[in-house]
């Protein structure tokens, strides 16, 4: 998030929630934005699904999955033509305006109507909203991540915020909210392919040499696959072993046939996990792992707020912490520098290396959590990026309008329906803990896809009928839930059950800038059994 | 700043503020049961009671007035929170024992301090109908003999999360906290976050494994990436509660349904609980050493014959920073940067 929880939940005095299903995935949030509206706040809610954020919406735009671009154009146009933009902010502050607003002047909004299937007036209503209140933040997930068009959807959204001047101040800002506890640090500390931690460029010839000094070691400066191809390069013969820690890819990634048919591949498969989970069945050796209550350590939230977790109580048998284990394992490969004395001794190395955290300590995190960048031990973090300068090169917001370029699959005579996929409030992921936590599974204890009223009827189909889903991909059968909640022709399934598993179905098409694949979208077909 | 006397004691206090909040700021007790820090004012329970310039009045409710006296401790006073206690008491559930609120019960602790006769309780008590409990919802059920009818419950869910599934129905005797249609809670839409379990004053809205935990370890909850504050309750080597830890910026102490409630896997007896190596198809019990010496013979040997970059790791989102730092650095170290973790997922 460009901004902190708090000043969005107490300043904005509008919210423009896309692609989030807030009071699902981030309850906590979702009541700090419930009270927020109660004392006046105005809602956007833009979502294929009627969520139940909507039912608080001043504006709701239930738009076509993957037509994301098309309606965020169409509010930056309403926003040009009638002059709500920020002319302040655009004159001190981007970059690339006159090109964006060319290009989106070009744009004819009943046509963005007719792509996303959501009425002009609407489009104009949301815009003069977003724009005729200040400030206004904009909260976002995978709804809008998860496409081929992902990146142009975050910049289309970046867009506006710009248009409006919504950035670098309390209570505006774009603000993806993360999805798992620790998305943010793994990616804060390096476990993606092309940066070091700090987002230090593994490209970088100067990081490059930081790292291969510190670490004893000849570190490429071509970035690595991401997990996305990595499965892929498997059944090309590429990737010979996987070592796969605390995830279960046998599951939550899409189109799974292709998955499990690359860890029967491989020579080496190696899972760490609480649980045996339906990935470990592939596995040559599977180490058992400490949780969350049973190690110390840190998190980093949505907010990019380091924050300590301490240890509880002891892991079960002889289950160790990751870190234990990669300590043990970094010797045995013969690595230097995996004798740590614990988890302290390790972020005191990731201070030295990453200049955002330098500031961030355990005796500091005993008063509470620090939000990077925080630059050295006096430093206070910083709640709120961009206050005074973006990162470019100039340190100006630049504009980047985007083309609408419809999804990678559309539906047709074949699979006439777009399966979306998503979470529940009662479950986590593949369902790995929650679904051996009873209760939760009390409430929410099956897959029920869900489909329109009106497809239910036509189709002849009753709450709790099967029916059998197919995609260009795979096949699952399921119950059925007619709801009034969703648009003729559209699908909604959660990933967390293993036996009902709807990434049989997904489309694994990746954005071509962040290799994120396309869940939010694929054709299906359905059929009573 | 506005000049009040209570019993005897002056304290300067804003103007706006409640005659309940200067007796606080002196530190005098006045008996509640319906207030609440973190909601907003009823005044229904009505044993706040006291004397402001001779004026039987609810502390709670009424704001102070520059010179005014309060007494809390008058004849009258005592005896209107006597009796507004007795008819709470009359149609309240009386055996103590068997709640699990028992001893941490607010209206004990109001009865205690107004000083009921149990004489005198036995014959005003209705004789109280037995009333089915809301057993529906798996974490927590509702034992309507115990409900005092406070509408603290009702406020948390509007006030707090904002879903507002409860509110008082009927009318009378028949009065009740009921979800639309007075289903059962579990049919309504109600999000089971436990805010409302938490505030109960009473043994209404109980835990149904309600084991209070010998120490408390503060930590941050592992499911979305809210990163709320949690205190883990433990006793012996089990995790037996979670509660939102009050003190952290994050969420000042509210939870979900997962945060607070799904902490059953880490003592599940499914867990994993020693290396398992695949052996001719069956995966067998294997020691450390063994299991970390087939990982890294094999992984050495896979970046002789094909190159560092035939490994790929896959990192994640539910590790520490710290384990998922280590784990970069292990592959970067190996010579690939062939790493990355479930942030698209």
């Amino acid at each position: 998030m460009t901004n902190s929880i708090d000043d969005i939940a107490d300043e904005a005095k509008v919210f423009f929630i896309t692609g989030s299903n807030t009071t699902e995935t981030h309850p906590v949030i979702s009541y700090r934005i419930r009270r927020a509206i109660k004392n006046g706040a105005k809602l956007i809610v833009a979502d294929p699904r009627r969520i139940k954020m909507a039912e608080n919406a001043d504006v709701f735009l239930q738009l076509k999955p993957g037509t994301n671009v098309a309606l965020l154009q169409g509010m930056a146009k309403v926003i040009l033509d009638e002059k709500l933009y920020d002319e302040d902010f655009i004159k001190n502050r981007t970059e690339g305006f006159e090109d964006y607003a060319e290009k989106i002047g070009g744009i004819d909004l009943n046509e963005m109507a007719e792509i996303t299937g959501v009425p002009a007036e609407k489009i104009t209503d949301a815009a003069r909203i977003y724009a005729g209140s200040d400030p206004a933040a904009i909260l976002y997930t995978m709804g809008i991540t998860q496409h081929t068009t992902g990146t142009d959807n975050v910049l289309a959204l970046a867009g506006l915020a710009t248009l409006t001047g919504n950035l670098g101040k309390r209570g505006g800002g774009v603000n993806p909210l993360r999805g798992q506890n620790n998305v943010q640090g793994a990616c804060d500390t390096g476990a993606l392919p092309n940066v070091f931690p700090g987002y230090q460029p593994v490209s970088s010839p100067e990081a490059n040499q930081k790292f291969s000094e510190a670490y004893g070691a000849e570190i490429p400066d071509k970035p690595g696959m991401p997990m996305t191809k990595m499965f892929k390069a498997a059944l090309e013969g590429q990737i010979k072993g996987v070592y796969v820690m605390g995830e279960n890819p046998a599951v939550s990634e899409p189109d799974i046939c292709k998955i499990t048919e690359a860890l029967e591949t491989m020579e080496l498969v190696v899972v760490q996990d609480l649980f045996f989970t339906e990935t470990a069945d592939y596995a040559d050796v599977v180490l058992p792992a400490a949780s969350f209550a049973e190690k110390d350590g840190t998190f980093v939230n949505t907010e990019r707020r380091v924050q300590r977790i301490r240890k509880a109580v002891n892991a079960p048998g002889e289950a160790k912490s990751d870190l234990d284990i990669f300590c043990d394992l970094g010797q045995k490969l013969g690595l230097k520098g995996f004798n740590y004395s614990g988890a302290t001794e390790v972020m005191k190395e990731i201070g030295e290396l990453n200049p955002k955290w330098k500031g961030i300590t355990y005796e500091r995190l005993e008063e509470g959590g620090l939000c990077w960048p925080c630059l050295d031990e006096n430093h206070p973090g910083t709640p709120i990026l961009y206050g005074e300068k973006f990162l470019t090169g100039s340190g100006k917001a630049q504009f980047k309008p985007v083309d609408y370029k419809p999804s990678a699959e559309a539906p047709d005579d074949e699979y006439p329906f777009i399966l979306t996929t998503g979470r529940s409030l009662y479950h986590y992921h593949t369902g790995t803990m929650t679904r051996r936590s009873a209760g939760l599974s009390d409430l929410y204890d099956m897959e029920k896809a869900l489909i329109s009223k009106e497809d239910a009827e036509r189709l002849g189909l009753n709450e709790n009928d099967r029916v059998r889903l197919t995609s260009r991909r795979g096949e699952v059968e399921a119950e059925v839930k007619p709801v009034s909640e969703l648009k003729e022709g559209t699908v909604f399934m959660t990933f967390h059950f293993a036996e009902t598993c709807a990434n049989q179905l997904t489309n694994s098409e990746l954005d071509p800038v962040a290799n994120i694949p396309e869940l939010k979208v694929c054709a299906v077909n359905l059929e009573k059994v | 700043m506005f000049k009040v006397t209570i019993n005897g004691l002056e304290t300067e206090i804003e103007k706006g503020a409640t005659v309940l909040e200067a007796a606080e700021k002196v530190g005098i007790y006045i008996p509640t049961l319906c207030h609440h820090p973190d909601l907003s004012t009823f005044g229904g329970c009505r044993v706040c009671m006291v004397d402001t310039d001779g004026k039987i009045v609810t502390a709670c409710r009424a704001p102070v007035a520059d010179g005014m006296v309060v007494k809390t401790d008058t004849e009258e006073v005592r005896q209107v929170r006597l009796s507004n206690v007795e008819l709470i008491l009359a149609s309240h559930n009386e055996d103590c024992q068997n709640c699990t609120r028992n001893n941490s019960c607010r209206l004990q602790e109001v009865s205690a301090f107004v000083g009921i006769n149990q004489e005198r309780m036995s014959r005003i008590r209705r004789s109280v109908e037995p009333v089915k409990e809301d057993d529906s919802n798996p974490f927590f059920h509702r034992d309507f003999t115990r409900c005092i009818q406070c509408g603290i419950c009702i406020r948390t869910c509007e006030e707090i999360n904002g879903v507002a599934a409860i509110h008082f129905a009927f009318r009378g005797f028949h009065t009740k906290v009921s979800v639309l249609g007075d289903k059962p809670i579990k049919d309504s839409k109600c999000e089971s976050c436990g805010e409302c379990v938490v505030r109960c004053p009473t043994g209404a809205l109980y835990l149904t494994r309600p084991e209070t935990p010998e120490r408390e370890v503060e930590s941050v909850c592992t499911y979305c990436g809210v990163g709320c504050g949690i205190k883990i309750g433990v006793r012996g080597d089990r995790v037996v509660k979670v509660d939102g830890n009050r003190d952290n910026e994050v969420n000042r102490g509210d939870l979900c349904v997962k945060g607070r409630y799904g902490f059953d896997f880490i003592n599940h007896p499914e867990r994993l609980k020693t290396p398992l190596i695949k052996k001719d198809g069956i995966f067998v019990e294997a020691s450390w050493d063994e299991a970390l010496d087939f990982i890294a013979d094999k992984m050495s040997d896979i970046k002789a014959k094909h190159g560092a970059d035939a490994l790929g790791g896959i990192s994640s989102a539910r590790c520490s920073n710290e384990e998922n730092y280590l784990f970069q650095k292990l592959f970067r170290a190996m010579g690939t940067n062939n790493v990355d973790h479930c942030a698209r997922l």
